[in-house]
C-alpha cells in the first residue's frame, strides 16, 4: 500500500508544531530531542466517504466470518466424512476434512483482518509518548489509565461506529460454537456403563471362548506360542450367540472393554504367582486397552515382555502382572483369568476384576 | 604266540603280512565307502550346507558360535529356520555391526545364493520356518488389499503406524518403516519375530492372512491416495508440529511485521 494522494483542500493545514510534534533541534545542541516526527493524516482521516468505504470493508469481513462459521457447522452436520475430492496441489483429499478446516480458517483470519484493516484505517494513529513509572500505580495515574481507556475507546469509534462493533460482537460470539459442535462428540457421561465388559456374561458353567481377531476361531493354548503376539475378542455366549461380530451395531463400543491380548511366557519368566495363577500353563491374557487414557495398546516386545502404549508411553511389564513401569498410567493392565473348556479350547469364566481401561467419574476399583 | 614269532622270518611271511594289510584296507574301504557315496550323489542341498557352514564361520560364528549354538553375545540359532536367515541378513541386519539395543537394517553385503547357503545351515541346525516361495507371500484374491488394511490395523499398526511408517519403543529400540521392505522381507517377519518383534504363527495367523497383509503394506506403500492431502512423512503430531511451527509461525510473524511497516498516509500529489 503506498501513500494515497489527494488534492490539497482536503489536506488540514500546514503541519504545526503543537502538541509535541515536530519541534526542530535546536542547531547549538546535536543532543536535543528532535521529539516525534510530525503526524501525517490517512486518507480516512480527512475523508469521511473512505472513512465509511474502510468501515464498510471491516464489517464485511466480519460477516465473512460469520458466513464461514455457518459453514463449517452446515459442511460438519451435512458432508459425508467418507467423501473425497480432487483439490489441485493437495491430491486427494477428504473432503469433510477440507471444508471443516478451510471455513474454520477463513472465520478466524476474517475477524484478525478485520481487526488489523480498523486499526490501520480508522483507529487514532496519533502517536502518543508514554513516561515510564514506578510498578505501583496512585490514583491519579489509575485515574489516568481510565480515561486513557475511556478516550482510546472514543477514539477506536467503537462508540460511534455501531456496525463494526455489531458484527465484531456477532463474529466472536459465533466463532466459538464451532469448538462446541465438536464437543458433542464427547457425548454423555459413562455412567455404570464402563463398570463391567462383555466376559461378565461368562460363568464358570457357561465360559465364554476366546476368539481370534484374525481368524474368528477358538484358540486352544498351544495355538499360543512363545513370542507370539495374538488378539481376542469373545465368542458366544448366551447374549451373543455368533460372538461379538464386526456387523455387530455395538461393536466398536463393545470391541473398545473387550479386547484381550495373549502373550505366552516360559513359566520360569514369571515375576508374579498372582498372574500366573490367572494364566494358563504360561498363557497370559490382558486387557488392550490402556489404563491412561484408553489407547489400545500392544507393543509387545517379546524379548523384555514390556508392553508399551503408543499415546503417552506408558510402559507394561507383562511378566510381572503388568505393573506400570513408566508413563503416566495409573495402574497394571487388568488380567483376565483363563483357562480351557472341556474340548481344549481356551475360555474365560469370569469378567474382569476391575474395569477395563482409563479412571473415570464413576469408577468402583 | 611263538610260533609266529618264530616263522617270522620265513619265506611266506612278507606274503601273509601283505594279504593282512590289503585285508584290513578293504575292510577300511567297505566301511568308509558308504559315506562317501551318499556324500558322492548327495544333492546340492548338503552342499550347500557345507558351503553355508563355511561362510557360517566365518561371518556369523564370532557371535552365534561355532555351530549356532549361542553365546553370551550371540542367541541360539537352532530351530530359529531358514527363514529367519533369509531376513537377517537380507535385510543387512546380520551379521550385526555392533551390539545395542536393535540391530539397525543397512546394505546387505552377501549375494542371495550366500544367503541361501546359510540359510541351510541353519535350517539343518533344527525344525523350523522356511524361506517362503512367491507363491506363499503373494495373494492373488482382488479383496486381499482391503483384508490386509483390517488385519494390519490389527496386528501390525500399534508399533508400525498405520501408514507403516515406523515408530519408537522402549529404551532405544523401534518399529522401523515398512516403506520399501520387500514383499518376502514382511512374511519372514511375521513368521520369525525378529528381534522385539512378536511372531505371527500359523497357528494363530495363516499364511493366506499374512499374504493379505503383505498385499496391504505394499499397497500403502507404493500406491494409496491420502485423504489428508500432504503426508509429512505420515508420522503424526511430530512433523505436523514441526510444520506448523516453523511455517505457520513464520507466516504470521512475516504478516506482523509487514502490517506494522506500512501505514497509509494521505500525501500531497
Ligand atoms: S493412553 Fe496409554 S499412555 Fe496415555
Amino acid at each position: 500500500m503506498s501513500h494515497d494522494n489527494i488534492s490539497d483542500d482536503k489536506l488540514p493545514e500546514a503541519h504545526d508544531a503543537s502538541e509535541g510534534h515536530g519541534h526542530l533541534a535546536v542547531a547549538d545542541d546535536p543532543f536535543a530531542d528532535p521529539g516525534l516526527p510530525a503526524h501525517e493524516p490517512r486518507r480516512t482521516d480527512i475523508d469521511e466517504r473512505a472513512a465509511k468505504r474502510a468501515e464498510r470493508q471491516v464489517s464485511g469481513m466480519f460477516i465473512l466470518s460469520m458466513l464461514a462459521t455457518v459453514g463449517f457447522i452446515a459442511s460438519y452436520a451435512s458432508i459425508n466424512p467418507d467423501k473425497l475430492v480432487y483439490i489441485f496441489p493437495l491430491g486427494h483429499v477428504s473432503a469433510l476434512n477440507f471444508a471443516l478446516g478451510m471455513t474454520l480458517a477463513v472465520a478466524l483470519f476474517c475477524i484478525g483482518a478485520g481487526a488489523v484493516h480498523w486499526a490501520r484505517t480508522l483507529m487514532s494513529d496519533v502517536e502518543m509518548p508514554a513516561e515510564r513509572h514506578p510498578i505501583e500505580a496512585d490514583d491519579e495515574v489509575r485515574a489516568d489509565v481510565i480515561q486513557q481507556f475511556k478516550t482510546g475507546a472514543a477514539e477506536s469509534g467503537f462508540g460511534r461506529r455501531k456496525m463494526i462493533r455489531n458484527t465484531l460482537i456477532g463474529s466472536m460470539a459465533m466463532v466459538p460454537l464451532s469448538g462446541v459442535v465438536l464437543l458433542r462428540d464427547l457425548g454423555p457421561l459413562p455412567e455404570k456403563k464402563l463398570d463391567s465388559t462383555d466376559w461378565s456374561e461368562a460363568t464358570p458353567s457357561a465360559p465364554i471362548r476366546l476368539v481370534n481377531m484374525n481368524t474368528d476361531e477358538p484358540m486352544k493354548a498351544e495355538d499360543i506360542v512363545v513370542g507370539s503376539l495374538t488378539f481376542a475378542k469373545p465368542g458366544p455366549s448366551a447374549l451373543r450367540p455368533n460372538g461379538l461380530q464386526d456387523s455387530d451395531e455395538d461393536f466398536q463400543e463393545a470391541i473398545a472393554k473387550d479386547a484381550l491380548m495373549l502373550i505366552r511366557i516360559q513359566p520360569e519368566d514369571l515375576k508374579d504367582e498372582k498372574s500366573a495363577a490367572l494364566g494358563f500353563e504360561g498363557v497370559l491374557c490382558y486387557s488392550k486397552i490402556c489404563t491412561h487414557v484408553g489407547c489400545p495398546i500392544s507393543l509387545y516386545e517379546q524379548q523384555t515382555h514390556h508392553a508399551l502404549c503408543p499415546c503417552h508411553q506408558s510402559t507394561f511389564d507383562l511378566s510381572d502382572g503388568a505393573r506400570v513401569i513408566f508413563g503416566p498410567a495409573g495402574h497394571p493392565l487388568p488380567q483376565l483369568k483363563i483357562s480351557t473348556d472341556s474340548d481344549g479350547y481356551l475360555v474365560a469364566t469370569q469378567d474382569f476384576t476391575v474395569p477395563v481401561g482409563p479412571s473415570f467419574w464413576e469408577r468402583s476399583a | 604266540m611263538k610260533k609266529l614269532s618264530a616263522r617270522r622270518r620265513h619265506p611266506l611271511a612278507a606274503l601273509v603280512v601283505l594279504l593282512f594289510a590289503l585285508a584290513i584296507t578293504g575292510g577300511l574301504y567297505a566301511a568308509f565307502a558308504p559315506a562317501e557315496k551318499a556324500q558322492a550323489d548327495s544333492s546340492a542341498q548338503s552342499l550347500a550346507i557345507e558351503q553355508g557352514k563355511r561362510l557360517f564361520a566365518v561371518g556369523c560364528s564370532s557371535c552365534h558360535g561355532l555351530n549356532g549354538e549361542g553365546t553370551p553375545s550371540g542367541p541360539s540359532l537352532v530351530g530359529v529356520g531358514s527363514a529367519a536367515v533369509d531376513f537377517q541378513v537380507g535385510t543387512g541386519r546380520m551379521p550385526a555391526q555392533q551390539p545395542g539395543a536393535q540391530i539397525p537394517k543397512k546394505k546387505n553385503i552377501y549375494s542371495q545364493s550366500d544367503i541361501d547357503q546359510m540359510a541351510a545351515f541353519v535350517a539343518s541346525l533344527g525344525p523350523g520356518p522356511v524361506t517362503p516361495t512367491s507363491e506363499q507371500y503373494t495373494s492373488t484374491e482382488t479383496d486381499a488389499i482391503a483384508k490386509g488394511g483390517d488385519l494390519f490395523r490389527t496386528n501390525c499398526a500399534q508399533c508400525h503406524n498405520f501408514a507403516g511408517a515406523g515408530g519408537a519403543l522402549t529404551q532405544g529400540k523401534y518399529a522401523p518403516s515398512l516403506d520399501g521392505v520387500s514383499a518376502k522381507h514382511i512374511f519372514e517377519a511375521m513368521q520369525t519375530g525378529p528381534q522385539s518383534m512378536p511372531q505371527f504363527p500359523e497357528s494363530t495367523m495363516p499364511e493366506k492372512q499374512k499374504q493379505e497383509i503383505v498385499a496391504f503394506v505394499r499397497y500403502q506403500a507404493d500406491e494409496a491416495p491420502n485423504p489428508g492431502g500432504l503426508t509429512l512423512g505420515s508420522l503424526g503430531p511430530v512433523t505436523e508440529g514441526l510444520f506448523g511451527w516453523i511455517f505457520g509461525l513464520g507466516v504470521l510473524i512475516a504478516v506482523a511485521i509487514w502490517v506494522a511497516a506500512h501505514t497509509t498516509k494521505a500525501k500531497k500529489s
